[in-house]
C-alpha cells in the first residue's frame, strides 16, 4: 500500500483535542487577508489548490510543528517566488531588516 | 464523504452551554463596524510580533505594497470583511430554516441559492446543508486540510484545523463528540462529512425543545458555531419563557 502523505491524516490515532479558543491576531488576520486578495480576482495569482499543494510540500517539522498561519505565510512566500512576483533575495533582505528593526525596538524600548 | 458510524458510550445528552462556545451567541452587532461583536478575552489584539514567521508577514506585506501589488487599504478592507463574517451569519440561516419549512427545503436542496437569499453569497464552492434529526447526527471535518464554510461561519477555530480533530473525527466520532460534551444515545446514527476543496457542509442542528414562542432573532442566539459544525447541539433556551 502506498505510504500516506503527511497531510492525509484522517483515521489515524491521535491524542485529545485542544479545544481552547484563539482569536486570530492582527498578523494572522493580515496573512489570511493577503492570501485571499492575491488568490481572488483581479489578482488571481494562484488557486486554492496551489496553496494546498504548497502547504502539503512544506517541511514536515513546519507542517506539524508550526502554527497554522505560519504554514500560510510560508506558502505565500513560496507562491510569490514561484509566480515571479518577488525574489528570494529581496525577501531575505527585507526579512533581515524587519528582524533588526523589531529586535532593536524590543531591546531599546522603555 | 467518509461514512463513519461510530459506536460509543451511552449516556444522557446534556450537551448545551459549554464554555468554549459561549462567546459567539447572542451578539447582535451587525452595525457596529468597530467592534464586530468580537470579544478578545484570550489575548490582546495588538500583540507585538516576535516570531520569525510574523516578521515574514511584515516583510512580504511591505514588499507587496511598495511594488504596488497590494495596498494597505485593500488589506484593511479585507480584514474588515472577514471580521464581519461570524457564526452569527450561519445562525441567521439556521433560524430561518427552523421557522420556515419551505426555506429549509430550499436550503437542503440547494445550499448556495438558499444562503444567497439571505444575502450571503457562497460562490465558487458547493454548499451542502444537512439536517440533524433524533435518528441521525452529522458532524463536519476536513481531514486533508481545513476546508470550512468560512463565508457563513468565519475563520475556523484552531481545533478544527488540528491534527487530533482531523485524524480522530472519522475514526472515533463518538469519542470526539464526547470530548465536546456531546453524548448521543447509541441508537442515533452518526455521519461524519469530510469536506473538500470544492464542497463545504453546514449542519442544521435540531431546534431545541421549548422554543415554540421565540422570535427568529432569539432562535438565532441559540445556534452556536459548534452546533453548525456538528460537535454540539444548539443551546437550550433561557429559563422557560413565561406566557
Amino acid at each position: 500500500m502506498a505510504q500516506r502523505r503527511m497531510h492525509d491524516m484522517g483515521g489515524l490515532e491521535a491524542g485529545p483535542i485542544d479545544r481552547r479558543e484563539h482569536e486570530p491576531t492582527l498578523v494572522e488576520r493580515r496573512i489570511d487577508a493577503m492570501m485571499m486578495i492575491l488568490r481572488d480576482k483581479p489578482h488571481a495569482l494562484w488557486k486554492t489548490d496551489e496553496n494546498r499543494r504548497t502547504i502539503e510540500g512544506l517541511p514536515p517539522e513546519l507542517y506539524d510543528g508550526g502554527a497554522y498561519y505560519q504554514r500560510w505565510v510560508e506558502s505565500m512566500r513560496r507562491l510569490l517566488v514561484e509566480k515571479g512576483v518577488l525574489s528570494d533575495a529581496e525577501i531575505d533582505a527585507r526579512l533581515a531588516e524587519v528582524r533588526a528593526r523589531h529586535r532593536g525596538a524590543a531591546g531599546g524600548g522603555s | 464523504m467518509s461514512g463513519a458510524d461510530g459506536r460509543g458510550p451511552q449516556g444522557l445528552a446534556h450537551s448545551h452551554d459549554h464554555g468554549h462556545d459561549r462567546r459567539e451567541h447572542g451578539h447582535r452587532h451587525d452595525h457596529e463596524a468597530a467592534a464586530h461583536g468580537h470579544s478578545h478575552p484570550f489575548q490582546p489584539d495588538l500583540q507585538e510580533p516576535s516570531q520569525d514567521w510574523e516578521f515574514l508577514e511584515i516583510a512580504l506585506r511591505e514588499l507587496l505594497i511598495e511594488k504596488g501589488v497590494l495596498s494597505a487599504r485593500e488589506i484593511a478592507e479585507k480584514i474588515d470583511q472577514w471580521d464581519r463574517r461570524t457564526p452569527q451569519n450561519g445562525a441567521e440561516v439556521i433560524a430561518r430554516a427552523w421557522v420556515d419549512p419551505d426555506y429549509k427545503a430550499r436550503l437542503l436542496a440547494d445550499g448556495n441559492a438558499a444562503v444567497a437569499e439571505l444575502g450571503y453569497p457562497f460562490e465558487g464552492l458547493e454548499l451542502i446543508a444537512v439536517e440533524n434529526t433524533p435518528q441521525r447526527h452529522h458532524m463536519v471535518v476536513c481531514t486533508l486540510c481545513s476546508c470550512y464554510p468560512r463565508q457563513l461561519l468565519g475563520i475556523p477555530p484552531l481545533w478544527y484545523k488540528s491534527r487530533a480533530y482531523r485524524s480522530r473525527a472519522v475514526r472515533e466520532p463518538r469519542a470526539v463528540l464526547a470530548e465536546f460534551g456531546t453524548v448521543l444515545p447509541e441508537d442515533v446514527e452518526v455521519r461524519v462529512l469530510d469536506s473538500t476543496a470544492d464542497c463545504r457542509y453546514l449542519v442544521i442542528p435540531m431546534r431545541p425543545a421549548g422554543t415554540e414562542g421565540l422570535s427568529e432573532a432569539d432562535l438565532a442566539a441559540l445556534v452556536t458555531r459548534d452546533s453548525m459544525i456538528g460537535t454540539a447541539q444548539a443551546r437550550a433556551p433561557h429559563p422557560a419563557p413565561t406566557a
